[in-house]
């Protein structure tokens, strides 16, 4: 297995010329998903060897697979950026053929689900889930044990579990890893929260801008089919689970669980209010569990360590922005934010320092450098103000304009607005008009009171929690870089 | 009638695997944009009719999502990416400086894209699906120019 050359020819690798590459190529080449260091690649691995193949400045790639090894260079597995990851969620991401279930299963897919369809004993598994203290990966960070108990405990015979993969956050993507690169992981951590929870229908709703992530889930629910660890009666078994894919047509609201409901249910994707909850009546009315890709991609790894050694668990990260390396990573839950951007990502560009780390994307807000040692957690970030979020983080170094980043996330929320509700299909514009005006050094004392009251309505006024979060950035970079807002009244003031 | 009745047979199986079923509707809007290109009239109606649903229905279900469309698309298409990697990287003032070229001529539809999650190569645009690395107008402006 070691021997046999790896070639990442996930979507951004593949985006830096991975598949010339490989058709240039008369060896043996495995293809994986993505190896963690985007702005490295094309990255290729050989047993426990990371190779970057890209390019000098002024040179070209390759042409030749053997031509650009030649010129490769090993990223040391001693560097902070792989050495300080543990890998549970993507423990296969990287090493595994993606395309391939075989691959998969000679290195232990799908073992955990057959275990406990041996076990028979699906409290145990959401008892075991519920001890891990696991919470939901997408970013609001409910507790997973409770959702599945919940949805276990309603009565009828048929339901559903969802996974909800509308990444939509911009700046986000983990799950997309997952699922180019180890998407049976994923099938194999739905499976088993549908004998946990007593579902027979499952859905994955993709969005569309993930092509490649699509065909690989495509094939890799007809390989698991066609092996016998989905449709009927999986693994010998009484149960029965089949997988359906949906693909969004690029609507950010839907990443809202009920609005992802109505939009699998062929509808548009305007959200409801809750209650009742999907635990109650979700997907065609029937009982629901809505997961994101990384809660349902933590099951198998959990159940295979166990409660103890699985401890706090990880996140998994994607980093980009003004860094200097920027991929994916999976850390420890509770490492400190300065080491994720300043040890294993090498801090700001050379020259430049770090401003501001923007995490959770337009629901989400920004950690000032000031505040980098706070250890990543869903309660450290909701205390300075931000959200853990589906795990989307981006980098600002000290050229940024902070209200220019709340108006490009308020642009954002209002033209992803789905219009139901008032407060947050007018409330974002006018919201943004007075960013705008601000930036056009318009603005005055008084535009930035009713600035700050108006998020206080958006936020407390909205439906769902498109509009709820969507004053986030804005009254984030209030609370922290204040100076940014006030300098541009001097501006204005100076202009009139 | 004749356009009632073109055919669209091409869209049978995707009708048939959603068994005729209004829960199908976006799986067979995003089939239908994929075979011809666009959402006209006389598609939806035939979709409405397979469905059996009314025409506003799949009208305002098909307004609603982004990525339909419901004019033909231009020879190429140039989507600037405009998420957060890319806009500090200045994907906002490439897509400005590309609104401002005459693309039209070219043949090319110029339009955004919200993130798709190869930040690391930011800015960037997809042309005709394929993904330009770490771009600035003018050279996107020039290999846009040699397209065809």
């Amino acid at each position: 297995m070691g021997d046999c050359l790896r070639l990442c020819t996930a979507a951004s690798c593949r985006s830096r010329g991975a598949l010339a590459l490989l058709e240039n190529s008369d060896r043996p080449v495995k293809q994986v998903g993505c190896l963690g260091p985007c702005s490295e690649g094309p990255l290729a691995a050989m047993g426990d060897q990371l190779l970057s193949l890209q390019p000098a400045e002024n040179e070209s790639l390759g042409p030749t697979l053997e031509a650009a090894l030649a010129k490769s260079r090993e990223i040391s597995a001693e560097e902070p950026f792989l050495k300080l990851q543990r890998r549970l969620v993507l423990a296969r991401c990287g090493v595994v053929d993606p395309g391939c279930i075989h691959d998969a299963l000679s290195q232990g897919a799908y073992q955990q689900l057959q275990a406990v369809l041996a076990a028979d004993d699906p409290s145990a598994v959401i008892e075991t889930v519920r001890r891990s203290g696991l919470r939901g990966r997408g970013g609001a960070g409910y507790p997973t044990g409770l959702k599945w108990a919940t949805v276990a405990a309603m009565p009828g015979a048929h339901k559903v579990v969802v996974c909800n993969a509308d990444e939509g956050d911009p700046g986000a993507f983990m799950d997309r890893t997952l699922m180019e690169g180890d998407p049976h992981t994923l099938l194999e951590g739905m499976a088993i929260a549908a004998f946990a929870v007593g579902a027979q229908q499952g859905y994955i709703y993709v969005r569309a801008e993930y092509p490649l992530a699509i065909e690989r889930l495509r094939t890799a629910i007809a390989a698991a089919e066609t092996h016998g660890w989905l449709g009927t009666a999986i693994s010998g078994s009484r149960i029965s689970f089949a997988i359906e894919l949906r693909v969004g047509a690029g609507a950010y609201v839907c990443g809202e669980e009920t609005a992802l409901i109505h939009s699998i249910e062929g509808r548009r994707g305007v959200p409801r209010p809750r209650p009742p909850y999907p635990a109650e009546h979700g997907v065609f009315g029937l009982p629901t569990l809505i997961n994101n890709v990384e809660t349902f991609g933590n099951i198998p790894a959990l159940l295979h360590l166990g409660v103890e050694a699985y401890g706090e668990g990880t996140k998994v990260f994607s980093l980009t922005g003004h860094v200097q390396r920027s991929g994916v990573l999976e850390v420890p839950m509770g490492t400190p934010l300065r080491t994720i951007v300043e040890t294993m990502s090498g801090g700001a560009p050379p020259g430049r320092s770090i401003k501001a780390v923007q995490t959770g994307g337009p629901s989400g807000g920004c950690v000032p450098a000031s505040a980098l040692d706070t250890p990543v957690d869903y309660d450290s970030l909701k205390a300075l103000g931000t959200i853990m979020g589906s795990g989307g983080m981006v980098v600002l170094d000290d050229t940024t304009n902070m209200v220019d980043l709340a108006a490009f996330f308020i642009a954002f929320s209002r033209e992803e607005s789905c219009g139901k509700c008032i407060p947050c299909r007018s409330g974002t514009v006018q919201l943004e008009m007075l960013l705008r005006k601000l930036l056009e050094r318009r603005g005055n004392a008084a535009d930035l009171s009713q600035l700050e009251s108006l998020c206080h309505t958006v936020a407390d006024a909205s439906l769902c929690g498109l509009g709820q979060s969507a004053p986030k950035p804005v009254l984030s970079t209030l609370r922290h870089f204040r100076s940014d807002y006030l300098e541009l009244l001097q501006l204005a003031e100076v202009a009139r | 009638m004749a356009t009632l009745e073109q055919g669209f047979t091409e869209l049978e199986p995707v009708l048939q695997r959603h068994g005729h079923q209004a829960q199908g509707l976006i799986e067979v809007l995003n089939r239908a944009q994929q075979l011809y290109g666009h959402l006209s009239e006389p598609l939806l109606r035939h979709i409405a009719r397979q469905l059996q649903l009314p025409f506003s229905r799949v009208q305002g279900t098909a307004s609603f999502y982004h990525l339909f469309r419901f004019a033909p698309p231009a020879r190429h298409s140039c989507l600037v990416c405009t998420g957060t990697a890319c806009h500090v990287h200045g994907a906002a003032q490439l897509l400005a400086e590309l609104k401002a070229a005459p693309l039209a001529e070219l043949g090319v539809e110029l339009g955004s894209v919200r993130c798709i999650g190869t930040c690391s190569e930011a800015p960037l645009v997809v042309v005709d699906g394929a993904v330009w690395n770490h771009v600035e107008a003018g050279a996107v402006l020039k290999q846009l120019q040699e397209l065809e």
